[in-house]
């Protein structure tokens, strides 16, 4: 009974790791710009599948993986320099439509490059299941649980003890008299897409051996990973990285206990049920509007 | 110009379009288009309220799209209701339905307003995906024929009439709300939401108002649909077709009725002109949509009219 628990949790714990780097992706953005950048899944799937046809070129997977977080990346500056930044004018609707065209184009072009196969990554130090009180744990489990929680550690040192960290942050605040300081907030924006471009190819990498991955997995994991960051409310680190593992396990919860037909319904379930309660989600800025 | 900007000019010219167009139109592939056309065309009309005068995004209306579909649908060919009854009783359940959930879910604003609309959506093409039994499941469901009296409606010619005078209706309809006392409350919500409410408008009671038009609209255009294709799949409810919608009203231009026709028609043709172009399909459809948003931000319509204006001055 309670081994079934743990065994739910640990999956949930997992998943719900990923869940919190995409939402920390859209946390960055949407701090530096109020824009919601729904090409985020695609970084999921460009560091999943790149790494996968890397190392089919041969490449070591200590080579493959800083190469796909790599090009991922560029791929994120590319977006914010070509598509986002000329239109940086425009309302938030129309750019939410730019990051929609993006994210159609970027699946269009892995399905050109690559492939609409299914494809596994191996797991990165074996697959014997790790015994834990009566549950087991897989070591990619690990990975992906330490990995995102030295990350965490990182960007939270990132944001409060570095200028670059704060000048983001100033950014996010109060563009206006951020920029009247000295910090230039059109970097901050470049710097924020670069950034979560290689958070989401992180994630991507390290859940590609457990999910397997595809040219259309970033839909999903995407929104979910919206789902996560407005669960813990828009623009609050603590709230993404809170709201993805909530998420996570809540759905393998749903997934052992109810229904695992209805596991994808449950992430919109909560989130409306929250909004319906707390409109700002669990961490989100109460604000009053002006006129 | 200044007839055409007059507020019947334009309808005029729409009906006249609508009836010129046939003899335009060389074979059933041809009058399939326009008919996809015209269905996207009145959901969109009906959605622009919500979005480009009332200024709440919305990225479910795939589902009440769908809902409307499946409810004509599911009470034809499981119940063998009469598919007007069906129709009527479908299109109710999803006004019911959207008055229900408008209050909770229009209260939450910006992204939490796309959140929630965009989870609701989803939600809804999971529960058609996964009750196979009523639904089948996703490989869809065989809808029967619409008849009327005894009078069954086939041929693509009959539903081409059919959608052109739906889209007609649409058309006038929100004509007529935005130039009523609805339209300009919704203006005042859309410029300062606290404003209007102070100015003594009932901000909330136009939103629902609006919300639930847009709803019907769609839900209409769904119950059709499926009778008109005679075949269904979870995907008319599913996320892509909400965000279609979207850009269909964004790339048009927001806040223009003709505008939201002129964006169904481009994105509904844009797919059946890049059929030629295979496994590139995709990359040229984000880039032609990313395009459009970069170098005309405001969408078609108001920045032709806006170069219109500047060059007739």
């Amino acid at each position: 009974m309670f081994a079934e628990f743990l065994q739910f949790l640990f999956s949930g714990i997992t998943i719900g790791a990923t869940y919190a780097l995409v939402a920390l992706g859209f946390t960055l953005i949407y701090n530096a710009s109020h824009v919601i950048n729904f090409a985020q899944g695609e970084f999921i799937m460009i560091g999943g599948m790149s790494t996968v046809f890397l190392l089919k070129a041969g490449l070591p997977l200590p080579v493959a993986i800083p190469l796909a977080v790599a090009g991922t990346v560029l791929v994120g500056l590319a977006l914010e320099k070509f598509a986002v930044e000329p239109a940086r004018n425009a309302q938030v609707v129309t750019i939410i439509i730019i990051t929609i065209g993006a994210s159609i184009l970027l699946r269009g072009l892995a399905q050109v490059i690559w492939d609409k196969q299914i494809h596994a990554l191996p797991p990165f130090s074996g697959d014997s299941p790790i015994a834990v009180g009566g549950a087991t744990i897989l070591p990619q489990s690990l990975w992906v649980l330490g990995v995102s929680g030295l990350i965490v550690a990182a960007l939270a040192w990132f944001f409060n003890r570095t200028l670059l960290g704060k000048a983001i942050l100033a950014t996010a605040y109060n563009p206006g008299a951020a920029q009247l300081v000295g910090v230039n907030t059109r970097f901050v924006l470049l710097l924020s897409f670069g950034l979560s471009a290689g958070l989401g190819a992180i994630a991507g990498i390290l859940i590609a051996p457990i999910t397997t991955t595809n040219y259309e997995i970033g839909i999903m994991l995407g929104l979910k990973g919206f789902v996560a960051a407005v669960l813990g409310g828009l623009g609050s680190g603590v709230g993404a990285v809170v709201g993805g593992l909530l998420l996570g396990v809540a759905e393998a919860m749903t997934a052992g206990y109810l229904s695992s037909e209805y596991k994808d319904a449950m992430p919109f379930v909560l989130i409306l049920l929250v909004l319906f309660f707390l409109p700002n989600g669990l961490f989100g800025a109460r604000g009053t509007e002006r006129v | 110009m200044t007839w055409l900007q007059s507020r019947w000019g334009g309808l005029v010219l729409l009906a006249a379009s609508i009836a010129v167009l046939p003899l335009f139109l060389a074979n059933n592939y041809h009058y399939d288009v326009a008919i996809q056309i015209a269905i996207n065309a009145t959901v969109v009309v009906g959605l622009n309220l919500l979005i480009g005068y009332a200024g709440q995004i919305s990225l479910g209306h795939a589902g009440f799209f769908g809902l409307g579909a499946y409810g004509s649908a599911i009470l034809t060919a499981v119940y063998g209701w009469p598919p007007l009854l069906a129709l009527l009783a479908g299109v109710l359940a999803v006004a019911a339905l959207a008055f229900l959930i408008a209050r909770p879910i229009l209260r939450l604003k910006g992204h939490y307003l796309a959140m929630a609309t965009l989870g609701f959506g989803i939600i809804i093409s999971i529960v058609i995906t996964n009750e196979a039994e009523l639904t089948g499941g996703p490989d869809g469901m065989v809808v029967p024929p619409f008849t009327l009296l005894g009078w069954s409606v086939t041929g693509a010619q009959t539903w081409y009439w059919l959608f052109g005078i739906l889209l007609l209706l649409a058309v006038w309809l929100s004509l007529n709300l935005i130039d009523s006392p609805v339209g300009r409350a919704l203006r005042a919500v859309h410029g300062s939401e606290v404003a209007a409410q102070v100015a003594g408008i009932d901000t909330t009671g136009y939103k629902v108002l609006i919300f639930v038009v847009s709803a019907v609209f769609a839900a209409l255009a769904g119950s059709l649909a499926a009778h008109y294709t005679e075949y269904l799949t979870p995907d008319k409810a599913g996320f892509f077709h909400s965000i279609e919608f979207v850009v269909m009203v964004v790339v048009g231009g927001m806040a223009s009725t003709y505008g939201a026709v002129i964006g169904a028609v481009i994105i509904t043709l844009l797919p059946q002109l890049l059929t030629g172009f295979d496994e590139w399909e995709m990359v040229v459809f984000g880039a032609i949509l990313m395009g459009t948003m970069i170098f005309l931000p405001r969408g078609l319509v108001p920045t032709l009219q806006g170069l219109l204006r500047r060059g007739t001055r």
